[in-house]
């Protein structure tokens, strides 16, 4: 494998790699060593304390500063001679469009979110550049090798999505930490610091009943002159205590679940305990922002113990007064950050409060933060295997040995002897809308839905559209750019504004829009059906896209979320994207599993009817044959992540 | 939970992994002691994994001055056309290890391997040796088995794009996990030279062909005198001649042994870079499961052929 013509291979290449974090740094290593001479490598992120464990490019003083850039000097250091090229930008940003695309032999990508993921595996798709794929959490990990017409895409098989809940188990029925978690950061957190206008499910009004006016008032609206020991504990009063006792009158829900016992500050705090936690000036001193801490202040010191419901009232009380005493300019637009360590603890503490009300057993700020963060498990031995991988891969393909590409799963268990599992790619699935032309059909009621609505949650959310253009026949709907003149923005954002059956060129059932984006160079036909009800709860979008395969949300516990990347593991480990939507989000997840038999993805287990017909006759060529594989990737990880 | 907790320090660092194995295996790691010799390209990867992983000590050995070969393949060392200036492999990769995590204690032990005593290795939990004779791996082992506390002893080598790991953990008992029920296991694993006195014909049938070709690649290179690498393409007759040898008294089919995986490791000697990075990941992992308890260890040999891109445990014991 070390021989002559790998070498020239290797030499002659021009390689971009999206990504410098977990996977990157270690694929960044491993490619110079091999003899790479040309590297390109793209990176929004700045280093951050928690990757140094593995991210072994990056020292303590590096902290804030872009991990392109410094993996570039890191590998510098032992291989001076060789070219790499550092951009500490966004891989969807117009620069990189399908020209940028075409100058490099070959793709590696080392991300962390799936936006990315579709994002580049449809450039390279449009510029025909191979792409090797990858992903870790924990002990698991896997490589993918894309090949435009000879093996499938990144898309040709659904991605698990985030995990998503019905909007009522999170404001009325949680059963589960996450549900309480999910509330805290989504719901509690965003209507106190972030923006007031947004829509919010959080019952905010002090009296429902007094249904008269609209104007009964919110009670987030901090009064004139209100003190902040004052307003913190209205709030407290409010979440914990009277929306859980309005709840109560509602019999009905109920009936088949234990009640919710509503908290009120005068129930676990003492008057005098309540002054001392308010008059805290001595915590105020602190003049670093970064470094504000409630739980500092009152003295638990270990992350990992869980908190009484005092201790986490205690938290929340002395959280928000240091945000409102020492933040206030950051009020109004504060957005949920793993990194932010005073929002951890509002987070962990009112998520507390809340499961103590619903009987859910608390946690720990450590695990809290892992939840609400959607933290990726990493660790730098899995990183380095995958960087290997990718290496062999690329080798393959640049010496044009694509039969010979393998995708490979990292196990922690051993299937059939194997730690190490390679597996014949598939082919193109047909019915991809990526990577074939299959139109889709969506389901819609014309008379109801606004042409923003299918921009939103169909166009960007679900097929991961940047920067979208909209067309009917001949004539333009909708586009987004920077170069249009003021009449088509008035008239884009008009028809935004519109239901589909009063468009100028009415959308109904049975016509056909074609929806495209010019910098992924990705062009969908779409057959819209009109139908009149969706179930609220099962459809929320009020639409359904078909076609378009997703695989069923997986929680945590049960899946692996994808690294690298993700799993960035790389780097960044929240998707960032997620957390922007309206939708309640947690965790994304990317990692595949296998299961006996099928030898394939945990994502096959419910795709629709043809497909997993399909893959089951195709069973990939194993490498061996002797006997059933059993892997069953989701124990792997409850051993692991206790 | 036991012993003192860990520092905000190290709960900041170390909170993926921590999320991964958990603050009780953490806490083991950090009072954990490494010795590794045989400082090439694999065993570096393997140092720098466990550096990370925020182990308590690493003890590196390797006297050997730094040349052009060992450079290319080491990314601890700086490039530098003085060729690091006098310094020895481990002093090198000493300085730059260091700067991987301050909370490791990162130091050189001089001398040979072979002269180190059974009392030597006391002061160690896991010992790792790379890229050594078969004389110096099975004496190490058996230096690490005379001791009564349990030392966890790996070899590992790489040669072209193949690789072999070997672990010894003697009597290893650990807790098995499995849904909500927990195990009490124990292993027992043979010493390196009980393991390849095995006939091979009483091993389970599609024993990794890579097992066989580096039996006989070692035994060459013992029977040659040469240094474990030494070889070259006019070996390449005599490998042959070897293998036909061992295969008869041995009865086992010569084409188990092909020709081309004999060519393969006596031509190209030299490490492949992605191949170390797997190997090394590898026994990372294997040496945090010793140390932390969890997890099911691997017994007790492990093989990666880029070639077919397997990465397979064969157990190569009696029992
Ligand atoms: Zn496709």
């Amino acid at each position: 494998m070390t021989s002559g013509q790998h070498l020239s291979a290797i030499k002659g290449a021009k390689v971009l790699m999206v990504g410098a974090g977990g996977i990157g740094c270690e694929l960044l290593k491993t490619l110079a060593l091999s003899g790479f001479q040309d590297i390109h490598i793209i990176d929004m992120d700045t280093i951050e304390v928690s990757n140094l464990n593995r991210q072994f490019l990056f020292r303590q003083s590096h902290v804030g500063q872009s991990k392109a850039k410094v993996a570039r000097d890191a590998v510098l250091r032992f291989r001076p001679q060789i070219s790499i090229t550092p951009y500490h930008a966004n891989v969807k940003d117009p620069d990189f469009n399908v020209d940028f695309f075409k100058q490099f032999s070959v793709v590696l990508n080392g991300l962390d979110n799936l936006d990315a993921r579709r994002h580049v595996n449809r450039l390279c798709l449009a510029a025909d550049v191979p792409l090797v794929e990858s992903g870790t959490t924990g002990f698991l990990g896997q490589v993918t090798v894309h090949i435009k017409g000879q093996t499938e895409c990144y898309e040709c098989q659904p991605k698990p999505a985030p995990k998503t809940y019905p909007v009522c188990t999170i404001t009325s029925t949680p059963s589960k930490f996450v549900h309480c978690i999910v509330w805290a950061k989504d719901l509690l957190f965003a209507k106190l610091f972030g923006d007031k206008n947004q829509d919010n499910d959080l019952n905010v009004r002090s009296n429902e009943t007094a249904s008269s006016s609209d104007h009964s008032e919110d009670v987030f609206e901090r009064k004139k002159d209100e003190d902040i020991e004052q307003y913190a504990k209205r709030i407290y009063d409010h979440v914990f205590g009277h929306n859980i006792e309005s709840a109560l009158s509602n019999e009905e829900t109920w009936k088949n679940r234990n009640k919710p016992r509503p908290i009120y500050v005068k129930d676990v705090l003492s008057d005098e305990l309540f002054q001392q936690n308010g008059n805290a000036d001595k915590m105020m001193e602190s003049e670093n922002l970064s470094s504000l801490s409630a739980m500092g202040y009152l003295g638990l010191k270990n992350p990992q113990d869980i908190w009484s419901l005092k201790e986490n009232s205690r938290v929340f009380f002395a959280a928000l007064k240091l945000f409102f005493s020492k933040r206030q300019k950051e009020i109004g637009n504060l957005s949920f950050d793993k990194d932010d360590h005073l929002a951890v603890e509002v987070v962990t503490a009112a998520a507390n409060i809340r499961a103590a009300s619903f009987g859910i057993p608390l946690h720990s700020l450590f695990e809290a933060k892992g939840i609400a963060g959607n933290i990726v498990h990493a660790v730098a031995t899995t990183n380095a295997i995958i960087a290997g991988l990718i290496v062999i891969e690329a080798i393959k393909v640049l010496q044009n040995e694509a039969k010979n590409c393998r995708m490979t799963y990292c196990l922690e268990h051993p299937s059939r002897k194997m730690l190490l599992m390679p597996v014949e790619p598939f082919e193109p699935n047909k019915a991809c809308y990526v990577c074939s032309e299959t139109p889709l059909l969506l389901e819609v009621n014309t008379h109801r839905a606004k042409l923003r609505d299918v921009v939103e949650k169909i166009v960007t959310s679900k097929l991961g559209m940047n920067l979208p253009l909209i067309t009917h026949g001949s004539s333009l709907l909708y586009e987004v750019g920077d170069d249009l003149d003021a009449d088509m923005v008035a008239n884009y954002a008009a028809n935004l504004e519109k239901v589909l059956s009063e468009l100028p060129y009415a959308i109904t059932g049975g016509t056909t829009i074609t929806v495209e984006d010019l910098q992924q160079e990705l062009v969908c036909s779409i057959n819209i059906k009109h139908r009149e009800e969706f179930d609220e709860e099962k459809e929320p979008d009020g639409m359904v896209l078909h076609g378009w395969t997703q695989a069923p949300a997986v929680e945590k516990k049960d899946a692996a979320a994808t690294n690298g990347a993700s799993t960035s593991t790389t780097s960044k480990s929240a998707p960032n994207i997620l957390e922007d939507d309206d939708e309640l989000t947690i965790l994304e997840s990317g990692i595949e599993t296998i299961s006996s038999g099928k030898k394939r993805k945990l994502s096959d287990i419910s795709t629709p009817e043809p497909l997993e017909e399909k893959r089951a006759k195709k069973v990939p060529e194993h490498v061996d044959d002797d006997g059933d594989v059993i892997v069953m990737l989701d124990d792997v990880t409850k051993e692991n992540s206790l | 939970m036991s012993g003192e907790e860990l520092t905000e320090q190290e709960t900041a660092l170390y909170d993926r992994q921590i999320r991964v194995w958990g603050v009780d295996a953490q806490r083991r790691l950090s009072k954990s002691h490494i010795f590794v010799s045989g400082l090439k390209g694999t065993a570096v990867e393997f140092c720098k994994n466990i550096v990370l992983a925020g182990v308590g000590s690493l003890t590196l050995n390797d006297d050997n001055p730094v040349t052009p070969e060992a450079l290319a393949a080491n990314f601890l060392i700086p490039f530098d056309e003085n060729m690091g200036g006098g310094g020895s492999l481990a002093d090198l990769c000493c300085d730059s290890l260091k700067d991987f995590n301050p909370m490791v204690h990162v130091s050189v032990e001089k001398g040979d391997l072979s002269s180190f005593g059974v009392d030597f290795f006391e002061k160690f939990d896991i010992v790792v040796i790379s890229c050594c004779s078969l004389a110096a791996k099975k004496s190490v082992n058996e230096k690490c088995r005379k001791l009564s506390k349990k030392l966890a002893f790996y070899s590992v080598d790489c040669r072209d794009s193949c690789g072999e790991i070997f672990v010894d953990l003697q009597k290893y008992c650990y807790v098995k996990k499995k849904a909500d029920e927990t195990d009490e296991c124990q292993l027992d694993y043979p010493s390196f030279e009980e393991a390849i006195a095995i006939p091979w014909r009483s091993l389970p049938k599609r024993v990794s062909k890579l097992y066989f070709a580096m039996r006989v690649v070692e035994r060459f290179e013992e029977v040659e005198r040469r240094k474990p690498g030494e070889t070259s393409i006019a070996d390449l007759a005599n490998v042959l001649k070897l293998r036909n040898e061992l295969c008869l008294a041995h009865s086992l089919n010569e084409s188990q042994i092909p020709d081309t995986l004999l060519e393969r490791l006596v031509v190209s000697t030299k490490e492949f870079p992605p191949v170390s990075a797997i190997l090394g990941g590898i026994l990372g992992q294997e040496v945090i499961k010793a140390i932390s308890g969890k997890g099911d260890p691997l017994k007790n040999f492990f093989f990666f052929d880029a070639v077919d891109g397997k990465g397979v445990i064969e157990d190569i014991s009696t029992s």
